[in-house]
């Protein structure tokens, strides 16, 4: 047992330091350490650098064009990645459904999807929840009806993450009403541009639309974008998700966070002195850093764990519930520095490119609606309660 | 980086559990409690035959050239069984004081069984500062006479020898001018008044009037034994830390087992969701204490005394809070069953809720660790 990097696990870690500082733009820099609105462009931008230098699919098996990196070194490679102040990773092409095309898809879906994925060409987005469906995945209704060489499909998904830019949209839809539940189900993946596809917003209570719902009115999807058999949509579903939650605790952007709590702190006035002299403020601080770091000792566990060949199981799961509850309280310590200047709602002050003085610090106009977006990190991706469910039965064996 | 066992270590670790699960049923441990001594002396020989006495020390110690993760090890696997032998105060504590002064005569009696120690380094007004220290050690004929009081000294009426700082110089805060001394049981003008602890461990207070030592009875140097005593009580903290994961992981099976079985309203209690969640909390803290607790072992080696103190500080007080609320669960799902001196459950509770208060609580190392400048992040 051993804390310290090996030689030449730091060397990787400083190769990546000094590729992130120095091809990172620095106005997507700026809009990340800002708290500002992302466009689609500075994502794409962003993920293109990645692939010009072969990082951008660390999970990805080296035949496909993946790194061939250890577990350790995709665990330092996110770290730097959410420290640095990069954006994330849109994970719905890379990280959810290449890896089911890879696992389930045909030859021709393979060659079709893949490549684009990897360089970013295609955006992708996650057609599962429906306004009926949520936690009880399964009671989806979007029904896809099979007609010769198509299938009809009619229905709605909703919390449709970043479908605004969207090209492609991988779905559950229910191919066999009669059949039980998780039995009448299928994967399928969606032109956005087929027509009788349309795209509302949802406005959440931070006043952005980060999350939309995605109408399908007959729209006609060729049944060779059907990945894995019909009706075994459920397996290929499961087998998604496992996925979805690697890196959900995010060290990185968590490290990343706790310095602007304290930066910020540092430049609040409190009691004649800072905020971060508080001895009250410090030690709810310290509260959040040693979450922080027990979060990070129980991830470099499970790392040690996988790097002795054992394959990530419910453990997902933990790390999913304190990830996502490190977030909040994370945000929540922000909106608390910032104090009366959480007040001011300026929608215009996130966008990029905004020139009037700002209201208050110029940090402030970001922290209250984060705070109130971070309220979803224990919702998605299966509820925390969801996951407690998981660890029940197959961790407690309940 | 690896957090992975070595496979010495998986030994130890398989070693250790076995002697738990086949020799410590909680039947005999009780009884153990109970006898006059508190802990079986047999127990501590085959302790020093498998290694264990010996497995933290370095070789040129006579130790087998383990560390602070090899004591975690064993004291991980000594919380499953709520282990009774003083493995912390004399292997622990003691032992390691005795490799950092260099007292290797002492060393090789101890890995051999042959020796028990206890260190006495609570004060009655000190709460948990280590520097406050009002026992006195007086120069007397080229050596001293000490005097004062010293609580709660674990596995005091057992030892051998008590290290005991006392003040050679300075005020009664400052941290130089205390001095580590080597007691030796029965010497003349000490008393101790001995007694078992809530939780099943043996202690007794400490009162010293005019017990005179030599020159010889200093442990390391005069007037400098406060960074001695600190680095002990930060290894003591990365073992408790171990100890502490090792009775929540166990109390963590306890409680689902009890769940499984115990049946109200004509079903078992783990088919209520609130349950099953409540129980799952419980998992997760205990997995995360274990993470905390080797953190802690690896990093109470390093070299410099402040990133030492962090990552002790940092474990014992999420630990401590983590601790408190894992036993309260495991009680009240339970339910009436837990509150009875008869179920098990109780004293790993009492044992866990004893260890937030060893070495500082929660509060106290929260503190500690925000002072040293909270998570620093290494270059």
């Amino acid at each position: 047992m051993n804390l310290d990097l090996s030689p030449e696990l730091r060397a990787f870690r400083d190769e990546v330091r000094a590729f992130i500082k120095a091809e990172l733009p620095a106005d997507i820099r700026d809009k990340v350490r800002k708290g500002l609105q992302l466009e689609r462009d500075d994502y794409v931008r962003w993920q293109k650098i990645l692939y010009k230098k072969g990082w951008i699919a660390p999970n990805w098996p080296k035949e496909y064009g993946g790194p061939g990196w250890t577990p350790m070194q995709r665990y330092i490679f996110d770290e730097e990645v959410g420290k640095s102040g990069a954006p994330r990773v849109i994970p719905f092409g890379l990280v959810m459904v290449a890896p089911v095309i890879m696992k389930f898809g045909t030859e021709a879906q393979k060659r079709e999807h893949l490549p684009k994925i990897l360089s970013s060409e295609v955006w992708w987005c996650q057609g599962y929840s429906e306004p009926g469906a949520g936690s009880d995945l399964a009671g989806l209704k979007t029904r896809a009806l099979r007609e010769g060489d198509h299938y009809t499909v009619n229905g709605q998904k909703t919390w449709t993450t970043l479908a605004q830019y969207a090209d492609w949209i991988f779905c559950l839809v229910r191919t066999d009403p009669a059949a039980k539940k998780q039995e009448g189900i299928s994967f399928l993946l969606i032109d956005m541009k087929s027509p009788g596809v349309t795209v509302k917003p949802i406005v959440t209570m931070d006043g952005g639309a980060e999350v939309n719902e995605v109408f399908f009115d007959n729209v006609k999807v060729p049944v060779t974008n059907l990945v894995g058999p019909e009706n075994q949509g459920w397996t290929v579903a499961k087998y998604l998700l496992g996925h979805e939650r690697t890196n959900i605790a995010d060290i990185g952007r968590a490290k990343h966070q706790l310095a602007r709590v304290k930066e910020i702190a540092a430049a609040e006035r409190a009691d004649g002195g800072s905020l971060l002299e508080d001895e009250d403020f410090r030690d709810r601080i310290a509260e959040v850093e040693l979450d922080l770091i027990a979060l990070e000792a129980t991830l470099l566990r499970i790392v040690a764990a996988e790097t002795g060949g054992r394959a990530p199981g419910a453990e997902a799961s933990l790390i999913k519930i304190k990830g996502s509850e490190l977030q909040q309280q994370l945000t929540e310590l922000l909106i608390e520095a910032v104090g009366y200047y959480g007040f001011p709602y300026n929608r215009d002050a996130m966008e990029h490119g905004w020139n009037e003085p700002p209201i208050g610090p110029d940090y402030a106009a970001p922290l209250a609606p984060a705070y109130f977006n971070t309220r979803k990190t224990t919702i998605y991706g299966g509820s925390n309660e969801v996951q407690r469910g998981i660890l029940a039965k197959f961790v407690m064996g309940f | 980086m690896n957090f992975a066992f070595t496979d010495e270590q998986k030994l130890l670790a398989d070693s250790v559990a076995r002697f738990v699960s086949k020799d410590y049923p909680f039947e005999a441990r009780r009884k153990l409690m109970a006898s006059e001594e508190g802990w079986s002396r047999a127990h501590w020989k085959s302790f020093a035959e498998l290694g264990w006495l010996a497995a933290p020390f370095a070789e040129d110690h006579g130790g087998l050239g383990g560390g602070p993760v090899e004591a975690a090890i064993v004291m991980e696997a000594f919380g499953k069984g709520l282990v009774l032998e003083p493995y912390l105060p004399t292997v622990v504590l003691g032992g390691g004081l005795l490799a950092a002064g260099g007292r290797r005569d002492l060393l090789k009696a101890l890995v051999e069984g042959a020796l028990q120690l206890s260190l006495a380094w609570v004060e009655p007004k000190a709460r948990f500062d280590l520097a406050h220290v009002e026992t006195r050690a007086l120069r007397k004929d080229g050596g001293f006479a000490l005097s004062g009081q010293k609580g709660v000294a674990f596995n005091g009426a057992a030892a051998d020898w008590i290290i005991v700082p006392a003040r050679t110089a300075g005020g009664i805060k400052d941290k130089q001018g205390i001095t580590l001394f080597l007691v030796p049981k029965g010497a003349p003008g000490l008393t101790l008044r001995p007694y078992r602890t809530v939780d099943g461990v043996r202690a007794a207070e400490v009162a010293l009037e005019g017990v005179t030592l030599k020159a010889e009875h200093v442990l390391g140097e005069v007037d400098w034994g406060h960074p001695l005593l600190e680095a002990a009580i930060d290894r003591g903290i990365a073992a408790v830390s171990a100890e502490a994961a090792g009775i929540m992981g166990h109390i963590v099976a306890t409680t689902r087992d009890y769940l499984k079985t115990r049946k109200q309203f004509g079903v078992p209690l783990a088919s209520f969701q609130v349950l099953q969640h409540r129980a799952v909390d419980v998992y997760v803290l205990s997995e995360q204490a274990t993470a905390m607790a080797y953190r802690a072992a690896v990093l109470v080696a390093a070299r410099e005394p402040a990133d030492r103190a962090r990552a002790v500080s940092a474990a014992k007080a999420w630990i401590g809070k983590a601790g408190r609320q894992v036993g309260q669960e495991a009680i009240q799902m339970h339910g009436g069953m837990g509150m009875t001196e008869e179920m098990p459950v109780s004293h790993y509770f009492k044992r866990l809720t004893m260890i937030d208060t060893l070495f500082g609580d929660h509060r106290f190392h929260r503190r500690r660790f925000a002072a040293l400048g909270g998570h620093v992040e290494k270059d």
